[in-house]
């Protein structure tokens, strides 16, 4: 399979905080890439780089063999890489048939239309068929505001994907939702994933679906990618078992507060990262 | 698609009934109502902003433009065709808007709101202390022609009254159209959440630089309207206190059709008229308890009343 995305020593800090560190990653099309990582491990940065809300300190980003180093966010999108979030990123006071409409209608690469109506019967019927891709359409005429966290989710997905995007990033799809629900999300997901064809990069704390639904495994440490490969083999291996996966475990129980969690809330710019001391 | 429909008949029907009531109006009340279209087309350009989460305290700037291009075109280049006049109100609001709008998208907020009403003050201060153009008393407009038909002066008003009607109407129904397209929707999408417009591949900057220029050009439209209505301008079209009034007609109708900034815009003028006679001292007291009365009882301004009797009456409640 050809080549998707490659990032070249990729690095990230902020001041004397280093997020990211030498980042070498390749994805092949079609590939679903598991990553996995503690909090404040690297993961958000990776794709924040990728997707362009954050710019590398050094390295390059390579999509289709095109540089996409520092482009912005919408430039990106438009070259076929969509995302999620940890946070799903609605429009609140809208209903759900809306987001979807003004979603597809922004990514469909035409310029938006100063006098043809959103709500044509042709738009509503193709936004309401991806609503049911998701199994969400019954949400159609809710404020997102509203909705329950597990279909804000999907409905996050539901808009990233409306568009057909070559890549999908997917920060972790499964955060926030209760841990019986947390399956049938992710299978939900994975088969529009799957029947789509889409390669998909996903961030996930949770093993078992890793396991299910990775084909290849990237495991982040402190900024760093400690292993990559197929999945068995990575989460065999000795470091991700003891800097990882016993960290996971841990997190089941009470988490444990590090003066690491504390820097980064008084650092503005890293939204959603944990820094860490720098590499010696 | 039934609701689109549904506003463009009112509108149709509204400009009818304007026009049709015209010969038996009395003067001052047809007056009321054609500064209160032209004002109305101001505070329709601040729903446009206001639907994007953006609130201007400067549309004075574009309101006091267009009437001064009318104004001076007409007074100095000779020309007395009101389309011509219009043309030049709308080319002036347009080029400084594009000009303006390119510092303005960057900015959100309070820090745009203060910005707009920078660049308002700026034009009151050049205008209050240019004697070529009558300083603080302003100057008269001349009166309008069309294609060299120049109506009697006692037809005078009639004939601009007509005009603003039909020209506010077909602006709402222009801007009624833009809301529901996919222009109109990028708004709504940005106020909700700028972040995710930026991951559907889109410049939130450049849809805001756009609505400016569109409130712009609809806020000049209305400067001229109310030139060829009251005859005269001056600078206080630009002061601060003239921009708050349309934001307070915005409240008062509120945003969510495009009439309301009209009915906001009336029912502002027949209060401080009448506030004005009755109490000619305190009249500021009586729109300000207004205003407070609409922020306690009805944020969503007095459109919300019409959305909230039509679902009754669909049986939505």
């Amino acid at each position: 399979m050809p080549i998707i995305l490659q990032t070249r020593s990729l690095s990230k800090s902020f001041g004397a905080v280093i997020a990211a560190a030498d980042i070498n990653v390749t994805v092949n099309e079609q590939e679903i890439v598991g990553v996995i990582g503690s909090n404040g491990a690297g993961k958000t940065t990776f794709i924040n780089m990728v997707t362009g809300y954050l710019k590398p300190s050094e390295g390059a980003i390579f999509f289709r063999d095109r540089n996409i180093t520092g482009l912005s966010p919408r430039q990106v999108t438009r070259t076929g890489i969509c995302r999620s979030f940890q946070v799903a990123q609605l429009f609140p006071e809208l209903t759900v048939l809306e987001n979807m409409l003004v979603a597809s209608n922004m990514l469909s690469g035409r310029p938006l239309s100063w006098q043809r109506p959103l709500k044509t019967a042709a738009a509503i019927e193709a936004a309401r068929t991806s609503l049911a891709e998701y199994q969400i359409e019954e949400y159609a005429e809710t404020l997102a505001a509203t909705l329950p966290q597990g279909v804000r989710k999907l409905l996050d997905i539901a808009m990233a994907t409306v568009g057909k995007p070559a890549l999908l990033l997917l920060d972790e799809p499964t955060s926030g939702v209760a841990i019986e629900e947390k399956f049938d999300l992710m299978e939900n997901i994975m088969e529009v994933v799957q029947r789509s064809g889409v390669t998909c990069l996903f961030v996930e704390h949770d093993m078992e679906i890793i396991s299910k639904y990775a084909s290849r495994v990237i495991a982040f440490y402190e900024g760093r990618i400690i292993a990559d490969g197929p999945t068995e083999q990575t989460l065999a291996s000795p470091d991700v078992k003891e800097f990882i996966i016993g960290t996971e475990l841990h997190r089941q129980g009470e988490p444990p507060e590090t003066s690491h969690r504390s820097q980064a809330s008084s650092n503005p710019e890293a939204k959603n990262l944990i820094p860490r001391p720098q590499y010696s | 698609m039934r609701k689109a429909d549904k506003t463009i008949i009112s509108l149709l029907v509204a400009l009818v009934l304007l026009l049709a009531t015209s010969p038996v109006l009395p003067k001052w009340f047809s007056f009321l109502i054609a500064i209160s279209l032209a004002e109305g087309l101001v505070t329709l350009g601040l729903v446009v902003l206001k639907r994007a989460g953006l609130i201007s305290f400067g549309q004075g700037l574009y309101y006091c433009l267009g009437g001064y291009a009318v104004g001076i075109v007409g007074q100095y280049g000779g020309i007395s065709n009101a389309l011509a006049l219009i043309l030049c109100a709308l080319v002036v609001g347009g080029l400084v808007s594009a000009l303006v709008g390119l510092l303005l998208c960057r900015y959100r907020d309070i820090f745009f709101a203060m910005l707009t009403l920078a660049f308002s003050m700026i034009l009151y201060g050049v205008l209050a202390n240019t004697a070529s153009l009558g300083s603080t008393d302003g100057f008269g407009v001349v009166p309008i022609g069309f294609f060299g038909w120049h109506p009697a002066s006692q037809r005078l008003g009639l004939v601009v009254y007509l005009l603003i009607c039909v020209l506010a109407v077909g602006s709402a129904m222009l801007v009624h159209r833009y809301f529901s397209a996919g222009m109109g929707w990028a708004g709504e999408a940005i106020r909700e959440n700028e972040i995710r417009v930026e991951y559907l591949g889109i410049s939130p900057q450049k849809i805001l630089y756009f609505k400016y220029i569109v409130a712009a050009l609809l806020a000049a439209l209305g400067g001229a309207l109310a030139a060829f209505a009251s005859g005269h301008v001056d600078p206080n079209m630009a002061y601060w206190t003239t921009s708050g009034d349309f934001v307070f007609m915005m409240l008062l109708g509120g945003s969510a059709n495009v009439a309301a900034p009209f009915i906001g815009a009336f029912i502002f003028e027949v209060i401080r008229t009448f506030a004005f006679d009755f109490v000619p001292y305190t009249w500021h007291m009586i729109l300000g308890i207004v205003l407070l009365l609409i922020i306690l009882f009805q944020p969503n301004g007095l459109w919300a009343l019409f959305s909230k009797l039509s679902k009754k009456k669909a049986g939505v409640v």
